[in-house]
Formats: structure tokens, sequence, C-alpha cells
């Protein structure tokens, strides 16, 4: 006979303050199979939780349900307390009265009779619950780090660090990301490559990281602990085991003219190439698309004949690894908006509208100018530069509402390292707000302004156009009474906005994971869980997620490699029990099931297995359906479509959803 | 709309160009950039998005201020600003309420006057053909302008050069055109 | 496809040298523009200024003239005409009740249904598919091509491809075998309506087109608004008073332009009821080598 507790919980006002608790407890213990009913203030809290415990040992209660918030909430605490006080945690349920009740209605009758339904209807479920065990699943300690810049690498060495396996994959031929094209970072003005470099190598030559360039994921399946991955090893043309990394090839390659990525468009590089000069590998990789050899039907070859080691090979393919993998890091970075995204600025036709990637090419050392502030059109110094802050961003109309975070203090930075090199050079910058909430960073904008007399001015540029040989700035200074501005610029650099990668929505579909409308990867919960998405073991780092700086994104890797290394802590990991099951019982039925296998057309996590059925001779007697319980998420669609009723959802039976429905239609206080 | 009073009070301008023009004066976050980009940014005595923050703002006498401007009577209804604003503010659209608002609560500014009285003498000779002529717009301005001697050396010309037609057309039933005007505007 | 008409009060007045020169370059490509059956003024600057209301009602009863003419594509070749009758259409077609109040006051449905072409989409449409054999002559100059406001903006009216630095014209007048230049002031407003009441101001702003346009090489401006031809070509006194050095270059329809290339004589075009002489420009046309 069953012997069930109520406990309705008031929480704090949240509830009580349109809800009658005492009345619903009251009702409730005149349930049948009810022993005792009782509300209480915060059953979250340690004595709420200490009242359950005692009731349950003391009035001998063979289930529970607590009346209170979600169970998304709180159903692990109260099921943890059931736990301690010797139940099965099973069958413990929680009544929703909060956010099905209390919070969506007014204070009536009404609203009370119907968070006593709810408890009602929980109670009949608990009358049908069995008791059941978690699921202990193997883990694989092996990591999949997906992107190599500052995000990946962190998170890389991280879980390496803590002695498990890794393996990272960048897509581009070398590890470094945005932050191996800066020049100096904010607020320290230290040089990017020279921070970024030792991490660089530390992860090429650590023993438990095995790094894929020129690399990326072709498609994940499996499920947290147990992932199945290929990756698609794209055709280098180059034998890295023969190379040595002597140059010879691009210095010799007659492809000259291709638009260097990494110096962001502003020259060019050879069809064989390594992006830059500290790349990690740095070996270089053909880029196929624009090589002689491979549009023009096998002429030139001169890399090959020149490579003093014969390690060029043009016939090599792409090759598909498979690995398995416990978790995947995604730390696939961000992309941002160019000077063409941008009609009253010229549509990128001004080769001097620049954006602020390339604003940074050319005041790094390694750079086309060689760390000179030169025009892009012809070469001389500008001696007048305007920066525009928020171009792009926080503009509905061209659809980039969010605010791009990095913008204010780079823009400080780019102004600064201008008039550090150019002394006598003007510079001004058009803001609307300046956004320098991080340690030091108000103090690294007020350099800028004071120190190094760079001219602030309040209000946006309406548009730019060239008129002999300037480009003429039309804005305005909003602090000066809306007065019109214009300013006769060499050189103009658009802080523009940062989006999501071309091909993110891609990454996330391949991984299963959320992505909002402006494809930056959804966190779990924007507060409480900033690292995890909602598929578990998946995590994300860095700038794919939102804009952000250096030193959260930092931070975020190494978030991201601790609940890595937490999967990875123990020797299994335990699965909740609510997974389905098909029935299965002795000779001769063996089993309902016919073997139709609608349920494994349905299922979206490819959870259904096929098991062959045999007798002692060893002959096939039928296939039937067979549920991993590793894969199965518990979302009961095979169930739904099971024609006989042979397969069933543990912790939300067939019989249980009745049990509930009749509980609600058959109230008993009319 | 979260702004509605509740009370028999009248509404105050920053509502009731809400109303008028569906746009909440609320979203301008004061960039300016309309302002940079306005033709008229030399001449006008409020600009645009000072009057889109004295709106926002409802200190006293600032209705008045912006109703007795000739800011908006000079907006050329280029739309300019609209098409650049990152907000997608329809300024132009306010600011042909703020015109409307402006005579019905007498505050034009008399330095702008000319400049209704175009307006007025302009739909004075649709409301009588129909279509608009020139040489009958440019007589009743200056009737109404007692500028008569400006464009006056133009005419001629104009004349000769067969742009200044002396017989008005018409559309066949003057008289339905009356009716409307009757009908809209009071 | 029938192609409706609606010339506009402009140009049967200041503006008639444009009606005249589209008019014509029409016949001579063989294609018939029907006039909307006693259409009235589109109110212009003065209407939206006034009442909201009016500013709805006056383009609609040309639309519904044109509606119950049968006409589904009309032809709108002034610039404040199309951005009257285009803007009227969208809040017919986007409120029922609005549409219906109108209705209510013209005493004639009106759906708002018709296709309303601006000029350049006509000559597009219309115009290029049969040109080319008519093309006889190049114009062998450069030209400025202005836009001015309402032929670029607001930019889903207007339908141009870019619409801060427009092609649409500077592809007919290549076609007429002129030299568009790139410059910086196609889409700046010239002064607009003020033209009368404040033409100080018309003379600032114009004056900064024209010489924008001179500055770089041009040797004639083209335009398509006849507001803008006005402001540019009877003001050029009072603009020249604003320049440095004051200019005497031409300002042309395009749709002059184009006739003069398909051969049509200077006064056929109303070339010759221009403030500034159109003399240089219509000296340099040639013949176009075959």
């Amino acid at each position: 006979m069953a012997r069930i507790g109520v406990f309705i919980c008031h929480c704090g006002e949240n509830i009580s303050a349109t809800v009658d608790v005492e009345k619903v407890a009251r009702l409730a213990g005149k349930l049948s199979g009810v022993a005792y009913s009782v509300d209480y203030k915060y059953m979250c809290s340690d004595p709420g939780q200490t009242l359950i415990v005692d009731a349950i040992k003391e009035h001998k209660l063979t289930g529970i349900v607590v009346g209170a918030c979600s169970p998304r909430m709180h159903e692990g605490t109260f099921r943890k307390a059931a736990e301690k006080a010797g139940i099965n945690p099973y069958f413990c349920e929680m009544a929703n009265i909060r956010e099905h009740c209390s919070w969506v209605h007014p204070k009536s009758d009404e609203t009370t009779r119907k968070a006593l339904d709810i408890v009602r209807t929980m109670v009949e479920k608990v009358k049908n619950d069995t008791a059941l065990f978690p699921i202990k699943v193997p883990v694989t300690k092996t990591a999949l780090v997906i992107g190599g810049g500052i995000a990946g690498i962190q998170a890389a060495l991280d879980i390496a660090n803590a002695g498990h396996q890794v393996i990272m994959v960048e897509k581009t031929p070398s590890i470094g990301g945005h932050m191996s094209q800066l020049s100096e970072t904010f607020p320290t003005l230290d040089c990017s490559q020279c921070i970024l470099t030792p991490r660089m190598v530390e992860v090429a030559q650590h023993p438990n990281i095995t790094l894929h360039t020129f690399a990326e994921v072709e498609n994940v399946s499996g499920f947290i602990g147990n992932f199945d991955v290929n990756i698609r090893l794209k055709a280098k043309s180059v034998d890295f085991s023969k190379c040595t990394g002597c140059g010879s090839c691009w210095q010799k390659c007659p492809a000259k003219k291709i638009p260097d990525e990494f110096n962001a468009g502003m020259s060019f590089r050879t069809a064989i190439y390594t992006p830059f000069p500290q790349a990690v590998p740095n070996k270089p990789v053909i880029d196929r698309a624009n090589c002689t050899w491979f549009t023009k039907g096998g002429k030139c070859g001169i890399c090959a004949k020149i490579c003093p080691t014969g390690a060029i090979d043009y016939t090599v393919q792409d090759e598909i690894i498979n690995v398995k993998v416990g978790a995947i890091v995604t730390a696939t970075g961000f992309d941002i908006k160019h000077s063409d995204f941008f009609p009253e600025y010229g549509y990128g036709k001004h080769p001097d509208i620049i954006d602020g990637l390339q604003f940074e090419r050319l005041a790094s050392a390694s750079g086309p100018t060689g760390g000179e502030i030169r025009r892009p059109s012809d070469g001389k110094v500008p001696e007048t530069v305007v920066f525009l802050a928020c171009a792009g961003s926080r503009d509905k109309a061209k659809g980039i509402e969010y605010c791009s975070k990095i913008c204010c203090m780079y823009t400080a930075k780019h102004a600064m390292l201008y008039k550090h090199k150019n002394h006598h050079g003007k510079a001004h910058v058009f803001y609307m707000d300046i956004r320098s909430a991080g340690k030091s960073y108000d103090e690294f904008v007020r350099r800028a302004i004071e120190e190094d007399d760079v001219n602030y001015i309040r209000g946006r540029v309406s548009r730019i156009y060239e008129k002999n040989g300037k480009l003429m700035v039309v804005g305005v200074d909003t602090l000066l009474n809306a007065k019109p501005v214009t300013i006769e610029a060499d050189m103009v650099v658009l802080a523009t906005a940062v989006i999501a990668n071309e091909d993110a929505e891609s990454v996330a579909q391949k991984l299963h994971i959320s992505y909002d409308k402006h494809k930056f990867f959804a966190e779990a919960h924007p507060k409480l869980k900033p690292v995890e998405t909602n598929t578990a073991g998946i995590t994300l780092a860095g700038a794919c997620q939102s804009a952000k700086d250096i030193p959260e994104t930092v931070a975020q890797a190494s978030a991201a490699a601790a609940k890595t290394i937490i999967l990875f802590s123990g020797s299994e990991m335990t699965r909740e029990p609510v997974v389905a099951t098909v029935n299965r019982s002795a000779a001769p039925v063996f089993t309902t099931c016919t073997g139709c296998f609608l349920c494994q057309e349905v299922c979206p996590y490819q959870a259904i297995e096929r098991e062959e059925i045999r007798d002692r001779a060893g002959n096939l007697l039928m296939n039937a359906a067979k549920v991993n319980a590793g894969l199965c998420q518990g979302c009961g669609t095979c169930v739904a479509m099971c024609r006989n009723k042979s397969i069933d959802l543990q912790g939300f039976s067939n019989q249980q959803m009745l049990s509930e429905v009749m509980g609600l239609l058959n109230a008993p206080f009319e | 709309m979260k702004n509605k009073h509740t009370w028999t009070q009248e509404l105050s301008l920053k509502q009731q160009v809400e109303q008028a023009v569906g746009i909440e004066v609320q979203t301008c976050y004061q960039c300016g950039k309309c302002t940079a980009g306005c033709p008229l940014n030399e001449e006008m005595d409020l600009m645009p998005n000072q009057i889109l923050r004295m709106l926002q703002a409802e200190y006293p006498g600032y209705e008045n201020e912006i109703l007795s401007s000739t800011s908006i009577w000079l907006c050329l209804a280029c739309d300019t600003c609209y098409s650049r604003c990152p907000q997608e503010v329809k300024l132009p659209q306010v600011m042909d309420f703020l015109r409307q608002e402006s005579i019905r609560r007498n505050l034009v500014n008399p330095k702008a006057q000319h400049i209704l009285k175009f307006h007025k003498a302009f739909l004075a000779e649709v409301e009588r053909n129909g279509k608009l002529n020139e040489l009958g717009l440019t007589i009743d301005y200056k009737l109404r302008s007692f500028n008569i001697f400006q464009d006056l050396q133009n005419a001629p010309s104009m004349l000769f050069k067969g742009k200044l037609g002396l017989i008005p057309h018409k559309v066949q039933n003057p008289s339905e055109i009356k009716k409307l005007f009757k009908k809209i505007t009071f | 496809m029938r192609v409706g008409y609606y010339p506009g009060c402009s140009l049967q007045g200041s503006g008639r040298e444009y009606s005249e020169s589209l008019l014509a370059v029409a016949e001579k490509c063989g294609i018939v523009l029907e006039e909307i059956n006693d259409w009235n003024c589109c109110g212009a600057s003065a209407a939206h200024s006034l009442n909201h209301d009016l500013s709805v009602a006056l383009p609609a009863r040309t639309l519904a003239l044109a509606e119950k003419q049968g006409l589904e594509q009309i032809l709108v070749p002034c610039a404040a005409c199309f951005s009257r009758l285009a803007t009227a259409q969208q809040e017919l077609v986007s409120s029922e009740p609005m549409r219906s109040k109108i209705s209510d006051y013209l005493e004639m449905p009106v759906k708002g249904s018709a296709r309303i072409l601006t000029v350049f989409e006509f000559l597009q449409e219309h115009i290029f598919p049969v040109a080319d054999q008519y093309i006889v002559n190049k114009l062998n100059h450069k030209t400025a091509c202005y836009y001015g406001c309402l032929l670029s903006r607001p930019k889903d009216l207007t339908r141009l491809e870019y619409p801060e630095d427009p092609m649409e014209m500077e592809a007919v007048m290549e076609k007429a075998g002129a030299t568009p230049i790139d410059w910086a002031f196609k889409t700046e407003c010239c002064g607009a309506g003020l033209s009368v009441s404040r033409t100080d101001i018309v003379a600032k702003l114009s004056a900064k087109i024209v010489e924008d346009a001179v500055s770089r090489g041009a040797e004639s401006i083209v335009v398509a608004c006849p507001m803008c031809q006005m402001n540019l070509d009877l003001r050029r006194k009072e603009i020249n008073k604003q320049m440095d050095q004051g200019s005497d270059i031409p300002v042309m329809f395009v749709t002059q332009a184009l006739g003069l290339s398909m051969g049509l004589s200077a006064d056929k075009l109303g070339l010759n009821r221009h403030f500034v002489s159109t003399g240089k420009v219509v000296s340099c046309v040639g013949r176009k080598e075959v």
C-alpha cells in the first residue's frame, strides 16, 4: 500500500502569494495513498530538506511529491534527499506549482484548485513509480578541440596537462587564429605573437596533444563520453615527414598574386605557402584552388623540382580518419565584417578605408609594411587618421543590433599605436559610448586621450567620400550642440562588427549544438552555464559563443577544459536511467516486439539497435528492437510509434502517464 | 501601448508623435548620424537628433521650442536621415507630424512663414484645378508672401521657353477635387 | 504590355523637356505610353507636410483611375511624383483600414495594385531590349549622373541595386556613348522644393553638386528629376555666386541624352529650353562607328 508524502513549498512568496499553500497541503493530505502532507516556506533549503528526510523516516513513506518549482531546478536536490532517507530517488516526483501555476495566474480560488490538481496528478504518478538505478557508461578519456586559436590552445593545454589525450583540429594551415594577426594587445600593449607563439609551440610539442592542421571535422555521432568523429585531413600536397621547412618552394613559386588571408588581403602570397613566419607547424601546404599545377592541368611543378627532400606530392588525396573522443571543446572563433559591407562608407571601393584586422596587419612588424602605418593606395604615411567605432554594431538597420564588445578597446589601441609611430599625425575617433569595463581598461582609454592626444568626438559618421585625394568623413559632435564636423582624412579605420564565421552554422549542425540568429553558438544558461551547451559533452570556448577579448577567452577556455576534466575524472560516467526499454521475457515469447523497427526509424539519437534472438542451437528466431541505454535520451518518440506498446519509457511509463491523466480528471473535491 | 495615459489629460507631444507615426521615440540612442548627413544641418536652429532628444526628455518648454523651430520647416524630406539611421527611426514622418502640430498650436516660426505660405499656395492651386499650374502658384505665393520681385527676371525667359503655361491645366471635373479637399482637410 | 504614363504637373510646365524627350524616345522605339485619364496632382511636398490623409488621397486618386483604365504598369518619370505615388501605394497595400478610408474619400475603389515604374526600370525593361538598333550616335563626352534624393531613397521603394552609389543611370549613358564619371554627390540633395521659398539654400546645396561634378572633369550633368534639373539649371546664376569659379556645365535629362544618341534633333528633345546652354554637349555628338 502506498504511503506517499506531500510537501508543498511556499517558495518565499513566489508560490504563496497566489496559491493558498496551506489549503493545498491540507486537502492533499486527504488524497488516497497520501500518508503525510505538510507545507513549508523554503523546501530546497537545508531545514526544508531535513524536514523531508525526517518525515520519510518517521512516517515510513514509500514515495514523495514535492509541490514547488520546476523539476529542472530542484528535482536533483529532492531526489538526493530521498536517497539520503533511504528510499530509491526515483520515487520522488516534483509537482510544478510555480512555473506552471503560481507564476502564470493571479491569486484566486481557481489558482489554488489548479495547484491541487497538479499535486494530485503527481501523487498518482508516484503510485506507479518503479525503482530505477543509474546507468554506468564508459568514458573515452580523449578530448577533441575544434579550432586552434588562443581559445583552443588554452583548452588543449589545460586538458593535456591534466594527463588526458587531446586531438586538436584546425582548418587553416597553422594554429594561432586571429590573435596571431594582432600587433599588440590591450591593455598592456604586449606584442601579441610574443605571448602567443610559446603556447603554440607548447601545443605542437606536447606529448598528449595530437595536432591536425589543414583539417576539418567531417561529422560527429555518439554521445557524451562516447563520441565518434570523422576528421577530414585535407590534402596538403606536402609530406610533412620529409619537409624540413626550408622555404625553397614558396620562394620560387610563380603563382604570386593570391590575396594573403593572414595579411587581411593587403598583400599577396604564393600558392605553396606557410601563412606566417612563426606558423606551427612551420611547413607549407599547397592551395590547390590557386596552384597552376592543379588549375592548368599539370603545368609548372617547380616546387617539386626545387624541393631538396622530394616532399611535394601532387597526387595525395584528402584522408578521412576516425577518432573516438569523450568530450568536444568548440573553439572555432569569429570573423569581422569588411569594409564592402558599408554602402555609406563606399562599398569597399576605397583602399584607404580599412577594417580593424587590416590595421593590425599594418601596425604589425611582420605585416605588409613592416610595422609602418602606410596607406594601402599609395604607400604614403597618413597625416590624419580617423577611426570609426560602432561600424555596423548596435545597428538594427544593418541587422547587427548587438555590441561587439572589443572595438572600443582596440580602437583606442589603434589610435595609440598610430600616434606612437607618428608623433605629428592627428588621430580622431568618432564614438557613441566607450565600453572599457575590464581591469585597467578605462585607464587605457584615458591614456589614449590624455597622453597620446587622440581626439575623441562623440557622434556617428553619416558618410565618407573621396575628394582631391582626401577621404571626407562627414560626422557630427553631439556634445557640442550637434555641430556638424567634416574631417579630411588620409586613412579611415572602421571598427567593424564581430560576426560568426561563415561556416558556423554548418559546424553547429555537425555537432548538433544550438545557435542563435546571428549564428553564435548557444550556451546552456546565459548566467550559470556559460561554457556548456545543451548537448551534453560539448563545451564552448571563445568568440564562437559571443564577441569577447583575450582575457575572457582564455578564462572561458580553461573553464571548458575544467568541465572536460571533470567528465574524465571518474572511470565511468553515470547517466540518468530515464531511458526506453523493449520488453523481454522468457522463451517461447522472448518479447512482444514484432521487429518492425519503426522505433529505429524515428529515433533522433540512433539509439535503437537490432538484436538477434536465437535459440539454444544458435538458430535465428527473430530480430527484435533493443535500446542502447548509453545513447537514449528518453524523448519517448519510439514509445509513441510502437504499435503494440512493446517499448516503454522508464520513469515516464505508459501506465504512469495514464494514471496522471486519470488523476487529473477524477477530481475528488468538487 | 505602454505609455498610454489612464487619466483624461492630453497626450504629451512625444506620445502624440508615437501615436501618429508609430515609432518609439525611445529607440533613438542619439548617435547623431542623422544630423551628420542632413543637407540642412548648417541652416537649422535645432538639429534633427536634438529634436528627438527633446521629445524624449520632455523638459518644460521643450514642446513649444520644437514646434516653433525653423528646422521642421526647412526639412526637405530627402530621407538621408532615415536611410542611414541604425535604429530605423522614421524621422521624415516625425517632421511631417511636427509641422502639422505646429500649425494646430499656432506656433509656426515667423522665419518659416513663407515656406508655409508656399505650401498653402501650392495646395490652393491644386484644390482649384486638380493640377498645379506654375504661373498660378507663383502669383498666389507672391500675393501671400509679398515677395513680388524675386524671380521676376526669370519670368520672361520662362514664358519664352514655353515653360510657363498661361492657360492652366485642369482635371475634367475640378469640383471633384474641391470635394475631396473639403472632406479631408476639415 | 500596356504601359501607363503619369507625367505629373512639372512635366507639363517647367519640366516639359523631360516629357518631350521621353515621348520622343518611346515613339522612336515603338513603345506606346498611355497617359492616365484625368490624372491629378500628386500633392508633392505640400500635401505630406500639411495633411497626411491628403498626401495619400491625391496620389490614390490617380492610382484608382489607372486601375479603372486597366493599366497594370505605370511609368512615373518625375522623382517626386514617383515617391508620392509609391509611398501612397505602400500605405494602401499595408493597411486595409487606410485603404478603405481613402476609397471612401475618393468615392472610388482603389487597390494600389498597379506596378509603378521608375524611369530607370522603364528604360531597362522596355527601351534597352530594342534600343541598340536605334542608337546611331555616340555622345562622346564625360558626364556626371545625378540621381538626387527621391530616386535613391527610401531604398525599398526605389529598388536601386546600390542605393549609395547607383549605376542605373550610368548604364543608360554608356549605351548612349557617353563616359560616366565616378563622383561623390550622386545622391546628395539639391534643395528640392525650397527652390522658391529659400533659393539661397538651393544655391548652396546645388553649388556643392555642380562643383564636385566639374572638379572631376564632367562636361554635363544628367538628371532624371524635373526639380533637380530646375535647381541646377534655372538657378545657375545663384549657384555661380556660391562657387569660387562659376560654371556653364549643362544639365540634361537622361531621356534627352538617350534621344540625342538616337539621332533625334535637339529641338525635338527640348534642348533649347534650358537656361544653361546645352550647345557644347550637342556639338560633341558624333556618328557611332558600326
